[in-house]
């Protein structure tokens, strides 16, 4: 009986092997080939050129998961202390960007941070850097933002945060309240539940939107070529450049995903280490 | 004490939801704008809207970004519902290995899924089209021949629906998932002896009982698909593209301000939508309660 249920499972089963696994053996073929399909190790070993790119685009993914985590956290924490009706309008908030594609919000961001653009308009408005100016004697009209990593962290941030809170909120709303009143009952200080109660029992939601702010982070291409001005190079240009772009050469590009694709399982490995092995992880 | 700190954390909620919609504020309002910069206002005016319904280009890459989002959506809420409870209804081992492959799209970065889903299309297509140029089947019908030909294979619309479908599933399967465990199986026993058939049995007890994570499967995957560029662009070819990859390559020359206006309409129909179902949502609630009380 249970059995002939499990059939249903069998199409998706196929579409699995053809469309998720053979894609990666394809990746991992081209990562060892040369553009003959000879076997090779040259796509690894030359791999040390990009060493730059590779240490930027982490720590770049880094310190926007940083930034994200440090905002994303009380965010969902605030959030779940409101009354329900509150909770699902600010849910619906959270997603609603969501649906104007990220590509359309990234390009607002490029008008905003121009060396003309809005936020240099504020400044100016509010007499900023007339202060600055007479203040040290320099000459500035506007600040240089865009073209900046400083510009590509935030696109991160702002494109990504709701991955953040999204989890986290999700685990705090469904925590037991009788272990809260426990807490408090044996004698904890607000601070004291949530540092040994809340803390604690909201780590999957935590790891699971580190996760997903940080892989998406450290590939992305089209942030970094929008607002970073393609100046500073990713790992995700790169790689796009391998297959799209001018320097085309899937093998290598192949190689390189398959760098960056162990270096963040690996990280996730550790990091879920710490998790205590939580085996589900939260999406959403 | 209490009330301040309450104020304290609206006012946190307000700066971040500031932050979140100031883009998008700004980019409904530039729409409007009568010159075509993103940053100088140079007075009100519909012209953007004007021209955006005769820009075919635009037109037709929001058209197929909608239809690639809503065929992959009720593909994979389809297929991922049926995968769902065939998974659920396997030995724990084989569950667990199977769903290990199944987060792989949802762990993997989009760049990674693209590239690799681009790969294996061209490799396959590669040796297709090689087939089909090397071979033709002739047919001797009637005393006249007809020559039929393979037809040549490339990247497009439907590479593109394929990927799409590929990364939505996942997600389908995660939220039924959490339905089914919760299910009490002896409710698909106690219909069987009942005298339902085993399909009977699926559609009249399973899938009542799994609904909303069937619903918020689909929600969430064809947010994914709006949402999505990266794959879309290594996946789709040069023959159709996504609004998203339009921009990503205007963005290079110069966007028209007609961006500002397809995404204003589109923001705006989803936040009616969205208000109305969660009014909806509320009042059923609430009459719930009504009756409960």
């Amino acid at each position: 009986m249970k059995n002939r249920r499990s059939l249903l499972a069998v199409p998706y089963v196929g579409w699995m092997a053809l469309f998720v696994i053979a894609p990666i053996l394809i990746m991992v073929v081209y990562s060892f080939t040369t553009a003959a399909f000879d076997p090779t190790l040259a796509n690894y070993t030359g791999m040390g050129t990009y060493t730059s790119i590779f240490l930027r685009s982490f720590q770049l993914a880094l310190i926007a998961t940083a930034i994200c985590l440090l905002v994303g956290y009380p965010l969902a924490y605030v959030m779940a202390k409101e009354g329900p009706g509150f909770q699902r309008t600010a849910t619906v908030l959270i997603m609603l960007p969501m649906w104007v594609n990220f590509l359309l919000r990234t390009y607002a961001w490029m008008a905003i941070l121009e060396n003309n653009g809005l936020l240099n308009q504020l400044f100016d408005l509010i007499g900023l850097f007339d202060l600055i100016n007479g203040l040290f004697g320099t000459d500035i009209e506007f600040f240089r933002m865009i073209r900046t990593q400083g510009a590509v962290v935030l696109g991160m941030v702002y494109n990504y945060l709701p991955f953040m809170v999204l989890p986290i909120y999700s685990v705090i709303i469904k925590l037991d309240h009788s272990l809260l009143e426990a807490a408090r009952d044996l004698g904890a200080d607000t601070a004291g539940v949530f540092r040994r109660v809340i803390l604690p029992l909201s780590l999957p939601g935590v790891l699971s939107g580190v996760t997903m702010v940080f892989v998406p982070s450290v590939s992305t291409f089209a942030i970094s070529q929008l607002l970073g001005g393609g100046t500073h190079m990713l790992l995700g240009n790169l790689i796009e450049l391998q297959f799209l772009g001018g320097a085309y050469n899937p093998h290598l590009g192949s190689a390189i995903a398959m760098v960056m694709m162990v270096i963040v399982i690996i990280c996730m490995w550790i990091m879920n280490r710490f998790g205590e092995g939580e085996e589900q992880a939260v999406v959403l | 004490m209490r009330k301040s700190r309450r104020i304290g954390s609206r006012f946190f909620m307000g700066l971040v939801f500031l932050f979140l919609y100031a883009p998008i504020l700004l980019m409904i309002v530039f729409s409007f704008n009568a010159g075509n910069s993103n940053v100088v206002w140079q007075g009100f005016s519909l012209r953007w809207y004007e021209e955006l319904f005769q820009d075919r280009t635009i037109l037709q890459s929001l058209y197929t970004t909608l239809l690639v989002s809503v065929l992959a959506t009720a593909v994979a809420t389809v297929a991922g519902t049926f995968a769902a409870v065939g998974f659920y209804s396997m030995r724990r081992r084989t569950r667990s290995v199977l769903m290990n492959v199944n987060n792989i799209p949802m762990m993997n970065a989009d760049i990674v899924t693209g590239v690799s889903l681009c790969l294996l299309f061209v490799a396959v297509f590669g040796l297709w089209n090689e087939f089909a140029a090397n071979y033709r089947i002739t047919l001797n019908l009637f005393g006249s021949l007809y020559r039929i030909t393979f037809p040549e294979l490339s990247l497009g619309f439907g590479t593109m629906l394929i990927a799409h479908i590929t990364f939505n599933i996942p997600y389908v399967i995660l939220s039924v998932g959490p339905k089914l465990r919760q299910m009490d199986n002896n409710l698909v026993d106690a219909a069987r002896d009942l005298g339902c058939t085993w399909m009977g049995a699926f559609f009249k007890v399973i899938l009542p009982e799994i609904k909303p994570g069937i619903v918020s499967g689909a929600l969430i995957a064809f947010t994914m698909s709006v949402d999505d560029f990266v794959i879309s662009y290594f996946t789709a070819g040069s023959s159709v593209s996504t609004l998203a990859m339009e921009i990503y390559s205007m963005a290079r020359r110069r966007v028209s301000p007609e961006i500002n206006a397809v995404s204003t309409l589109l923001f705006v129909v989803v936040l009616v939508l969205l208000v109305v179902v969660n009014l909806r949502e509320a009042r059923a609630e609430k009459a719930a309660a009504r009756r409960g009380a």
